[in-house]
């Protein structure tokens, strides 16, 4: 394991269900984790900017509509290891069960920074993983 | 329905046998709604050795398996989908897994008999008792491992080899074939149209109280 997801871990960034994915990694799946996680990417932003759109709301705010976003966005962070962003989803659902509007305010904010900084680890980590791949395959060039 | 099963009866001697081939491969319907979670139980199915239809909502997998209504479920027959486990997520917009398992069971035919497991990431006791109640196999607690996999996929293969084997016994009482081996056993669903009504898969064993018992 690498230095960088080391960290992560010991960090609590990131859990073992990250490293249940990369068992799932093989020849015959070679980039499975990062096509999960560019998946996770892609909607977690979305989920994101409906959370932000929903708070933003002036008059009744749909704490209910907040929480199955939520929901979407807390079951997909547990399913790539990303622990915790789950751990602010689920503090920020406590809030919405309690139309607590401004403890909504600070999870959103709170969950807007954790998500920036797991996206960005993962890139590293990603770019990293390419590194060394580059080199391995400079040393041991592929035979056709 | 009648003239269905004679077809059956012909063919099955002939899938007993092909299955010597082997393709014993389960195949596997994961439904949910989430695009994450269908890739990763996608993966997690495919390299424990296992062929998987994925489908995002419980109305497909209905659709999927004869079952939505629209269709004529009773020409599906033979040429149909033989699926021989279920997993579903619990919550999902529009119907959910547990009104899907409930669909499920309610079938007076083959499609009662598939096992259905139940996958949520919510603790709730009362929800995997009502689950339970309605016939789920098991109840797994989301992220779901490569050793929940593992274990389902051992669960299922023991009951089909059980069934199997005292269906092969049956029908080749004069048969000069060895005993068939664990795995040369059909796979397919439709052994149990060959069983006496009182089909002796029951949903409730006990590795499943055991299972939903550690997770407490």
């Amino acid at each position: 394991m690498n230095r960088l997801l080391s960290f992560l871990f010991h960090q609590g960034v990131l859990d073992e269900q990250f490293l249940q994915l990369q068992q799932l990694q093989d020849e015959t799946s070679p980039n499975f984790v990062s096509e999960v996680v560019n998946i996770y990417f892609h909607e977690s932003e979305k989920l994101l900017r409906n959370l932000r759109a929903l708070l933003m709301e002036r008059e009744l705010m749909d704490y209910k509509k907040m929480g199955i976003d939520l929901n979407q966005l807390m079951g997909s962070s547990s399913s790539i290891g990303a622990k915790r962003v789950t751990n602010v989803c689920v503090a920020f659902r406590v809030a919405t069960e309690q139309n607590n509007r401004v403890g909504c305010f600070r999870a959103l904010e709170m969950l807007e920074h954790e998500y920036c900084y797991l996206k960005n680890k993962l890139h590293e980590l990603f770019q990293i993983e390419q590194q060394r791949d580059l080199a391995a395959g400079v040393r041991y060039p592929v035979q056709n | 329905m009648a003239a269905a099963g004679e077809i059956f009866r012909s063919n099955l001697t002939e899938l007993l046998e092909e299955s010597h081939s082997g393709d014993n491969e389960l195949h596997v319907l994961a439904v949910d709604d989430s695009l994450v979670d269908r890739k990763v139980i996608e993966r997690l199915l495919k390299i424990s050795s296992c062929k998987v239809t994925v489908v995002e909502s419980a109305r497909r997998a209905l659709q999927f398996l004869g079952l939505d209504g629209d269709g004529e479920n009773s020409d599906i027959g033979f040429d149909g989908v033989k699926v021989n486990l279920i997993m579903t997520d619990y919550s999902m917009p529009g119907m959910t897994g547990y009104e899907l398992l409930k669909k499920i069971k309610q079938e007076s035919s083959v499609f009662r008999e598939i096992p259905v497991v139940i996958m949520s990431s919510e603790n709730v006791l009362t929800r995997i008792d009502r689950c339970l109640e309605e016939g789920a196999e098991d109840f797994l607690l989301k992220p779901v491992k490569l050793s929940d996999v593992r274990r389902l996929k051992e669960f299922i293969m023991r009951g089909e080899v059980k069934d199997g084997e005292k269906n092969s016994l049956k029908r080749r009482r004069s048969s000069d074939d060895c005993s068939p081996s664990p795995l040369s056993t059909t796979f397919s669903p439709m052994r149990h149209l060959c069983d006496p009504p009182s089909s002796v898969f029951s949903p409730l064993s006990p590795s499943t109280l055991s299972s939903k018992k550690s997770r407490l």
